[in-house]
């Protein structure tokens, strides 16, 4: 399986990138890790007649901590986020997710920017992108702009991201309580893609939940925050009832649930629940 | 089928496909680059959209390196790319332009098995051999980041490893074989 012929872009530095972008327009697709893309080529679901790998790009690689804010470059691999120590510190929710990705070979080349933009609705990193409440930076030529997580996703396969965009980076705010927090997933056997995954990370306080934020991936057509279920926990203790009761409303944003010879909408959903209340639980043992 | 005006239209082969409403393509654009295989420098003259698993199989001639799937599944095709396990199926040539990429034929030194081999051969790790290369490469990556893996980290490394025959049990007996000559 080849793909389709392309002409080939190696650019060095982002502005080269976005020069490129914008002469060749809808035609040309960027390339980081091609964990996705190059499957896609390969079956000729996409036949772009350029190809501009950002993958050789340093400065889209960059992984930093500095103050409140942690700076993920666009093009830093799932392996990469999974063995950062400070990560693994300031925000363990990253490198638990990244690990969770898929197998070591896609680990080692597939980058948090390309599963983003890809927006797959059983991708990883959207449940835990979205329960960090993170924003993810887009550069063209015309500038950049700063879109939350929340406005990112907008259906099956797409996210916000414009065709004559680069993602460069995505930022998180160090979360107050790093250590409350899990990233709990339904593997689909073959792949590894999530059926359900659902992510929190908590802020707890004299045994009482202050705040709960909670992504869920696999479900819908694209990753949402179960802003219900965030309510029902938000100043209560964490007991057993109180837990299986807001975790009962995991699903509540979705009025599709995902269907295919994998699992049944309702299934997604009987997992959605299930696994957001082992997440809650989870994340506030962890506290 | 006619365009507007009566144009016959040009069709391709199957009949189905207007060429002329096809994106326009430029003539094949053919990329040199320059890598490391097992040690010796090769220069190539290639296309873009040609995998890395072809160059190695196909140009440079060293088919250890397996197709399973073709479709970055099984694993088969794994070799080690600046170190580290990828599957070269899901990797264009050109991406490896500047790299070293390291194949099961280059893991033996002075006609030594390499101890992931050695294990494999020691434990059975093998029946039809057909996933083995890769296999014995992601396990090769797999050790690098840990050493001294439990099973159950010696079965998350080779997640992205497909065998029909073996069952994974003398495969994971096998890392384990290895990981302590190795760390000895
Ligand atoms: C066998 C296998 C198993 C997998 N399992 C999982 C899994 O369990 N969970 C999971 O979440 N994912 C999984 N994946 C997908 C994997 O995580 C991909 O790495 C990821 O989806 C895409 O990242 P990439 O860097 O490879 O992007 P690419 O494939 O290079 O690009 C993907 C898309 O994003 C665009 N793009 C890339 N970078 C940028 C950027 N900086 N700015 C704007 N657009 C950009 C590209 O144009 C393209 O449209 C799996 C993949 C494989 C092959
Ligand atoms: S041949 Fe590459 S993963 Fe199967
Ligand atoms: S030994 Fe036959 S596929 Fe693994």
């Amino acid at each position: 399986m080849i793909p389709t012929n392309f002409e080939y872009f190696a650019p060095a530095t982002i502005e080269e990138a976005l020069q490129l972008l914008d002469q060749h327009g809808e035609d040309a697709k960027l390339l980081s890790g091609g964990q996705s893309l190059i499957p896609v080529l390969k079956l000729r679901l996409a036949a772009p007649t350029a190809i501009i790998d950002i993958g050789r790009i340093a400065a889209l690689k960059q992984i930093s901590v500095s103050g409140d804010t942690i700076r993920i470059g666009a093009n830093a691999t799932h392996a990469d986020i999974a063995r950062h120590a400070e990560l693994k510190q300031h925000c363990p929710l990253l490198g638990e997710t990244a690990a969770q990705i898929g197998d070591q070979q896609v680990r080692n080349r597939g980058t948090i920017g390309g599963s983003l933009t890809h927006a797959d609705p059983a991708a990883d990193w959207p449940a835990a992108i979205l329960a960090l409440d993170a924003e993810i930076v887009a550069r063209s030529s015309q500038g950049e702009r700063v879109i939350k997580a929340t406005d990112f996703f907008v259906d099956v396969m797409t996210s916000a991201v414009q065709p004559n965009e680069i993602v460069t980076e995505i930022r998180v705010a160090k979360p107050a309580q790093p250590q409350a927090a899990v990233y709990l997933k339904v593997p689909q056997a073959a792949s590894g893609f999530a059926l359900v995954g659902v992510a929190a990370q908590l802020t707890l306080n004299n045994g009482k939940c202050e705040a709960a934020s909670i992504g869920v991936t696999g479900l819908g057509p694209k990753a949402f925050r179960a802003t219900t279920l965030e309510a029902a926990l938000r100043g209560q203790a964490l007991d057993d009832s109180t837990v299986s009761a807001a975790a009962a409303k995991a699903d509540a944003e979705t009025a599709d649930a995902l269907e295919d010879i994998h699992a049944s909408g309702d299934y997604r959903r009987h997992l959605a629940r299930v696994y957001a209340k082992r997440a809650v639980q989870a994340a506030a043992a962890r506290a | 089928m006619r365009l507007a005006g009566g144009v016959l239209p040009k069709v391709c082969m199957c009949g189905t496909h207007i060429l002329s409403l096809h994106p326009q393509r430029k003539e094949e654009q053919r990329v040199k680059i320059s890598l490391s295989i097992n040690g010796t420098q090769h220069e190539a003259d290639i296309e873009p959209r040609f995998l890395l698993v072809h160059l190695i199989r196909d140009v440079i001639g060293l088919t250890g390196t397996h197709i399973g799937c073709e479709t970055s599944i099984c694993g088969a095709c794994t070799v080690l790319l600046d170190g580290k396990p990828v599957k070269s199926c899901a990797v264009l040539a050109v991406q490896a332009n500047g790299g070293q990429v390291t194949t099961i034929e280059g893991l033996a030194k002075d006609g030594q098995l390499h101890p992931m081999q050695e294990a494999f051969w020691e434990c059975h790790g093998l029946q039809c051999g057909y996933c083995t290369p890769g296999m014995i490469m992601a396990a090769c990556g797999l050790l690098k980041e840990t050493p001294n893996p439990s099973e159950e980290e010696i079965r998350h490394g080779l997640e992205g490893n497909i065998c029909r025959c073996t069952g994974y049990q003398h495969i994971v007996d096998a890392v384990k074989y290895a990981a302590d000559k190795m760390v000895a």
